[in-house]
């Protein structure tokens, strides 16, 4: 793909070849609890793709064969949502593998859209699995957490966030990780992830009583929901503007495509999770799925680049893991 | 004539098409100023230069350190404040005044 984006890692002379993979993540389902303002899936209680029993054996399959794939990366929507959601956790835990959870918090709380089933049980399971979990929680004001992701949003977190503390995550010593995630509000740069991470660890505990362990601090991505929140706006060609002004060719040098693969809902495999949203799915095998994996092509592949890669690569950079610089 | 378009803040530099070493100068001081943490963190000094926006009424700048302060981990509640400060200090320059005011009511027997 020919872009604004090529162009700058060019002149830059930032080299951004794929590397051996190492994380498969899995949006799993688009189904959520919630529909939060910047969502670059979508996701929300109206959508319905999920991921195939066959697909997500195949995915499993995948890791035995591959012990180089350290992490499994779960996500969607709400993955919890998933009828296999337990299975394909336990079982990669059964492969040894690491496995994060993307995880809302507030999904806890409340029944299944579909089922109305309770999934109250979430911070046990989580517990016993020793999965990481990874959770948004925008800001530690409440008023700009509810902005993006609903009114009552922060509250119900909190009191999910104060269930995983009970069982050990968060707390020194546990070896339970709960990591959350920042994103800013509107169109402009997060912050400095250190100096946001020491005021969500000093707001949230005096105010609230709850602890974590990192904070990821994540950009905007111009993509989906946030992108035709951009458009209402009339802010998209500023906030695009704005990515690519403060493209750092340091953050670009570690963004995550480089060695993870992101599996579909059907299968199909791409670069990120921005991608698959994008239906930009892995060249140049049209479309290369899970069933077709080939870890030494992938390995080697041409990762697809866009405009939308300065969303990562902008400021100290952004990942799934926060900040690359 | 159009005043304070938004569009013309991207525009400063062209203030340097005449005299150019001079606006590379004020370029080169005010990023250094500004840029980085120093005895003042980042988000101190957006705070700072936000209340001064303010207080100097620069729609620019009020644009330019919104922005700033929310980047460098400013909430809307230490911004509000920040502007509160601005205010209470142009109020305090404006009633101190007031002794110069009792001085003169002194001297025509008024107090």
């Amino acid at each position: 793909m020919s872009s604004t984006f090529r162009r700058f890692i060019t002149e830059h002379d930032v080299a951004l070849a794929a590397s051996r993979v190492g994380l498969m993540q899995v949006n799993i389902t688009r189904l959520c609890n919630q529909a939060c303002a910047h969502c670059h899936v979508a996701a929300g209680p109206n959508r319905r793709e999920m991921m195939a029993r066959e697909t997500i054996e195949r995915c499993l399959e995948v890791l035995g064969e591959h012990p180089e794939i350290t992490t499994l990366d779960i996500t969607g929507g709400a993955p919890e949502l998933h009828p296999d959601f337990r299975e394909l956790v336990s079982r990669a835990r059964e492969l040894d593998r690491h496995v994060m959870v993307r995880h809302n918090l507030t999904v806890t709380l409340e029944r299944h859209p579909v089922t109305r089933a309770s999934l109250a049980y979430l911070p046990a399971f989580f517990a016993e699995q020793g999965v990481e979990i990874v959770s948004s929680l925008p800001h530690y004001q409440p008023y700009l957490t509810d902005r993006q992701r609903g009114s009552g949003a922060f509250e119900r977190s909190i009191a999910s966030m104060r269930l995983l503390n009970e069982v050990g995550y968060g707390r020194p010593g546990s070896g339970l990780e709960l990591n959350l995630v920042h994103n800013p509000v509107g169109p402009y740069l997060p912050a400095d992830q250190c100096s946001l991470e020491r005021d969500y660890h000093a707001s949230l505990e005096r105010s609230h009583g709850v602890v974590f362990n990192r904070l990821f601090a994540l950009t905007n991505m111009p993509v989906a929901r946030f992108a035709e929140h951009l458009e209402a706006l009339g802010q998209a060609e500023e906030y695009r503007d704005r990515l690519s002004a403060a493209c750092n060719p340091a953050a670009a040098a570690n963004v995550m495509c480089r060695n993870m693969i992101s599996v579909g809902y059907d299968g199909t495999l791409y670069d990120c999770d921005f991608n698959q949203m994008l239906d930009l799915a892995i060249e140049p095998e049209e479309p290369a799925t899970i069933f077709t994996f080939d870890i030494d092509r992938l390995s080697e592949r041409d990762i697809r680049f866009g405009d939308h890669c300065f969303g990562c690569t902008a400021g100290s950079g952004s990942s799934c893991g926060g900040a690359t610089t | 004539m159009d005043y304070y378009k938004a569009s013309d803040l991207k525009r400063f530099a062209e203030v340097g098409t005449f005299a150019p070493e001079l606006m590379d100068k004020f370029f080169e001081y005010y990023g250094a100023v500004t840029g980085s943490d120093g005895a003042l963190t980042k988000r101190e000094k957006a705070l700072i230069a936000l209340a001064l926006a303010h207080a100097k009424q620069c729609p620019y700048c009020i644009d330019a350190y919104s922005t700033q302060c929310l980047e460098s981990g400013a909430d809307p509640e230490q911004m509000t404040e920040a502007i509160h400060v601005a205010a209470a200090m142009e109020a305090g320059m404006a009633l101190v005044h007031g002794v110069q005011m009792q001085n003169c009511l002194k001297q025509r027997g008024a107090l």
